[in-house]
């Protein structure tokens, strides 16, 4: 020890010299007041969301805040928090990255994680955190009520809480409905060269893959899968709405989107001239359209659980649903949730009953593939 | 052998500064150990599917992405650095700064804005229709060409900055040599001046190309698979984290092949310049069809890297602008702010510490140590974000278990801060490290004879010498911490949120008009440091 003491002195001018030599004093003063800022409570109110018209609420019941780690986007779920405080006062703290990194982050935490909740996107995602073993069981009478089984973990370690659905949009300029009938048809000869895909690389695309392995098997998914490679117009595109894009400016005729996409292409542009196409409809053996969910879990190390599982069962309650699936023009997880007007027009549809916990087992057998079939 | 008992000897002498050196370089060793460490529970099934299928155009993706933008950005970055610090040309004052703005765009940023304004749907296309009636001449912008563009508009900067600091101490020195021997102007240029300044343009272009290594967000958006892309669908597709690792460690390897050229370009060079007086001869007065090429290359550059994509940013900006600015938003303004300020003087001081200690014990060991602390640039953000992440919540895990309250060490900045030096020392340390060079021992001789040594001569003598190469690690630490992505979402605390979060947020879901604002403060904040910079040394 008595040999750092005087390495350290010498060290203390020559920091002073460095700083007077970039004369970046008041940069320090400036990175000092505005730390001083940045961490003051009264930016805090960015996630906490105690709202001032529950004060009494709040004065009646005060109770430990909610953490909750979440991939799906602040614009998304702050609102909702918002709602559950107003309601509850229950405060919650939240922070959000990408799922894959919440996972690890929960696990490197282990029983110390500070966080309660994982809110996360993609059935496949979910069924890997299940399978990493964060989860506890929910064990709860109302979300067993309210959403349907398959929306739900066969081992109610995590519920689905909105709906996205992915489904075929076409130009009304070019093409007409009744040319199109379900996923598989895109392979057909008359979309040659007018078909667009967005990158394989997106969940969104493996778990309608892996969809179509569960129905189909593997094989017959891969010749699927490689005839709408053959069919392709341009390369994969990196988002849904680049795929409509290249539809509006003749590109291409048909392409696979989430709905919400095109909800929020529709504000924009009046007279959008594409429109949504249900496939796998018709036929009696016809499955329905591919869904997959925003879902939740209670954390096993969670160290407030019961407020945890009150927010969950809060989260399925209809007036948090229809704001929740709602900002993102997204379906409720229960039917009897009414949807908004615009998301209403795009008509009912038969949703693929296909259980999503099983997107977990099948997806890194859709990666993997698509990888086979040259899907980019 | 012989290699080992040295080492062996430098190890048994290991004094405060070794342990320094060691100290800087353990999160990163701890990070890469963790890459490696993945080959404890291989992940057969995964990694012979990437073998097959993956592996191979990846990585000759790769091979191709980092040569051709090193290749670009050396060029760009020298050229336009050899302008504006050499010769004299109309509106020179102005590029010398400007030409380092566009890096202030995140490099998804600026790709995306790019593809917007050149895809076969965007404006210049569609107005290429309208007039010609056909856009089928037109370049398509989703392809090899297109990725190399959109990143080495990103990247050159950097090789700018670094190259301009040795232009500005010592071109026109040099030029006066080549003067005295007989060359021309030309010859002197490559026979003296770039071999001179290759140090520079070697540390300039090692950056860009890990830098390029460890991009995710640029690539994507053309859908040019490289290994970080093959990274992320191991992990978050094939749901396996070791065959992930395995396959970042096939990264590492380039790391490791472009550090040993790097070593090689300079290993029997030596380089030292007396102390850089004020030059005799005046800039290189270049006449008239040359002033106006050089005009119109830096106006090329500068419309295409910066005024284009901001443009595309205003436009989308300037319809939301008043909704969005709330107090909430200058919070996250005052929040990357003060973070990249913090971490810039922070990582600034360690690297210059950790330069000046490797040169004062210029051993075999403290050379290794050095190279492992640089290593974090190349990796993956998010593999290096888990890779430091999973260590401190192991730390605080002890500390819990003995009974201290934890977290201490999760959500505070000083592990945001300690995680952005992994990241960033190779970004602060390879300017310093450059100039670094030049100070020849007959310097410290000389010094020494006058009676100043040790911590006085660094402070005293070495310290003026780098001034330069300090004032650009630290701008490149400052707006490089702007940028950052990662590490900051992984490490912030509850309600912390910077500019890049912010973009992230909204772009992630395709909210590309929303993030347009965030994206245009991180560049005028951006714009700060960098006028700063060149105010300070374009004034020599």
């Amino acid at each position: 020890m008595t040999s750092l003491i005087p390495s350290i002195k010498p060290v203390m001018p020559f920091m002073a010299v460095l700083l007077r030599l970039l004369s970046v004093r008041l940069l320090v003063a400036s990175a000092l007041i505005s730390l001083i800022i940045a961490c003051s409570p009264s930016s805090e109110p960015v996630s906490d969301l105690a709202l001032n018209d529950s004060a009494e609420i709040n004065d009646a019941e005060p109770s430990e805040a909610i953490v909750v780690y979440s991939s799906r986007n602040e614009h998304l779920i702050q609102p909702v928090f918002a709602l559950f405080t107003e309601q509850t006062g229950i405060e919650v703290k939240y922070t959000t990255d990408k799922a894959g990194v919440l996972i690890e982050r929960i696990k490197a935490e282990g029983k110390n994680t500070p966080a309660d909740v994982l809110i996360t996107v993609d059935a496949g995602t979910l069924g890997y955190a299940a399978q990493q073993g964060i989860f506890q069981t929910l064990d709860s009478a109302i979300v067993a009520e309210r959403v349907p089984a398959y929306l739900r973990d066969d081992s109610d370690y995590w519920t689905g809480l909105s709906l996205r659905a992915r489904t075929i949009v076409y130009s009304t300029e070019r093409v007409k409905p009744e040319q199109l009938s379900s996923y598989q048809n895109l392979g057909a000869d008359q979309w040659q060269g007018r078909v667009c895909l967005r990158t394989s690389k997106k969940v969104y695309n493996q778990s309608l893959v892996a969809m179509l392995i569960a129905e189909q098997g593997e094989t017959k998914a891969e010749s699927i899968v490689s005839s709408w490679v053959a069919n392709l117009a341009i390369p994969p595109t990196s988002n849904d709405t680049k795929v409509m894009d290249a539809i509006l400016v003749g590109q291409c005729d048909v392409g696979i989107i989430n709905t919400y996409y095109f909800g929020r292409l529709q504000t924009k542009i009046a007279d959008l001239p594409l429109a949504l196409f249900w496939p796998n409809q018709t036929a009696e053996a016809d499955s329905g359209v591919h869904v997959n969910v925003a879902g939740v879990g209670i954390l096993k190390h969670s160290k407030n659980a019961a407020q945890a599982k009150r927010l969950v069962e809060w989260l399925v309650s209809d007036s948090a649903q229809a704001l929740f699936a709602g900002v993102n023009k997204e379906y409720p997880i229960n039917d009897s949730v009414e949807v908004n007007p615009q998301v209403a027009s795009w008509g009912h549809f038969k949703q693929n009953p296909l259980p999503l916990s099983q997107a977990y087992v099948l997806q890194p057998a859709a990666v993997k593939l698509m990888d086979r079939a040259g899907y980019k | 052998m012989l290699n080992l008992l040295n080492l062996g000897k430098q190890l048994r002498k290991i004094g405060v500064w070794q342990v320094f050196l060691v100290v800087m370089a353990l999160p990163t060793l701890l990070a890469l150990l963790g890459v490696l460490s993945s080959f404890l529970h291989p992940d057969i099934e995964s990694l012979s599917h990437l073998a097959q299928y993956v592996l191979p155009q990846t990585i000759k993706n790769t091979i191709f992405l980092v040569v051709g933008v090193g290749v670009v950005t050396t060029t760009l970055g020298v050229s336009l650095a050899w302008l504006t610090a050499v010769c004299d040309f109309p509106l020179r004052k102005f590029f010398v700064w400007a030409l380092i703005l566009p890096m202030a765009i995140p490099g998804y940023v600026m790709a995306f804005a790019l593809v917007g304004l050149f895809e076969y749907t965007g404006p210049v296309q569609h107005f290429l229709r309208e007039t010609f009636g056909s856009s089928s001449a037109f370049p398509d912008i989703y392809s090899y060409g297109g990725v190399v563009m959109a990143l080495s508009l990103a990247l050159y900067p950097y090789t700018y900055l670094m190259v301009r600091n040795a232009f500005q101490t010592q071109g026109l020195r040099s030029l006066e040599v080549g003067q005295s021997l007989g060359l021309s102007i030309r010859e002197s240029f490559w026979r003296i001046c770039l071999p001179m300044a290759r140090p520079w343009i070697v540390g300039g272009t090692l950056l860009v190309m890990m830098e390029t290594l460890s991009d995710f967000g640029t690539v994507a958006i053309f859908n040019y698979d490289t290994l970080t892309s093959a990274i992320y669908k191991t992990w978050f597709g094939l749901y396996s984290l070791p065959a992930a690792l395995q396959v970042a460690s096939v990264l590492l390897i380039f790391v490791v092949v472009i550090t040993l050229l790097e070593r090689r370009s300079r290993a029997s060079q030596r380089f030292s310049q007396t102390r850089s007086a004020k030059s005799v001869a005046g800039r290189i007065r270049l006449s008239g069809v040359d002033r106006w090429l050089a005009l119109l290359v830096c106006v090329l550059v500068f419309s295409l890297a910066f005024v284009m994509p901001v443009m595309r940013l205003l436009y989308w900006a300037v319809p939301n602008m008043n909704a969005d600015i709330t107090s909430q938003f200058l919070g996250y303004v005052a929040g990357s702010t003060s973070l990249s300020l913090i971490a810039m003087l922070m990582i600034a001081g360690l690297a210059l510490l950790m330069a000046f200690t490797a040169r004062t014990y210029n051993s075999p060991f403290a050379k290794i140590v050095v190279r492992i602390s640089t290593m974090g640039y190349a990796l993956p953000g998010t593999v290096l974000a888990v890779g430091l992440f999973v260590p401190v919540a192991a730390i605080d895990n002890v500390l819990g278990a003995m009974g201290l309250s934890t977290p201490l060490l999760q959500g505070t900045m000083v592990v945001m801060l300690l995680a952005y030096s992994v990241r960033f020392m190779a970004v602060a340390f390879t300017p310093l490290e450059s100039n670094l060079l030049r100070i020849t021992p007959s310097i410290d001789a000389a010094s020494r004879s006058l009676g100043v040594s040790g911590i006085k001569m660094l402070a005293k003598v070495h310290l003026p010498m780098v001034k330069g190469g300090l004032l650009t690690a630290m701008v490149l630490v400052f707006v490089d911490v702007m940028k950052e992505l990662p590490i900051t979402l992984m490490t912030r605390p509850f309600g912390f949120n910077t500019l890049a979060v912010r973009i992230f947020e909204l772009s992630s879901e395709g909210l590309w008009e929303r993030a347009a604002l965030p994206a245009l403060a991180i560049v005028l904040v951006g714009l700060i440091p960098a006028f700063i910079l060149i105010r300070k040394s374009d004034a020599r």
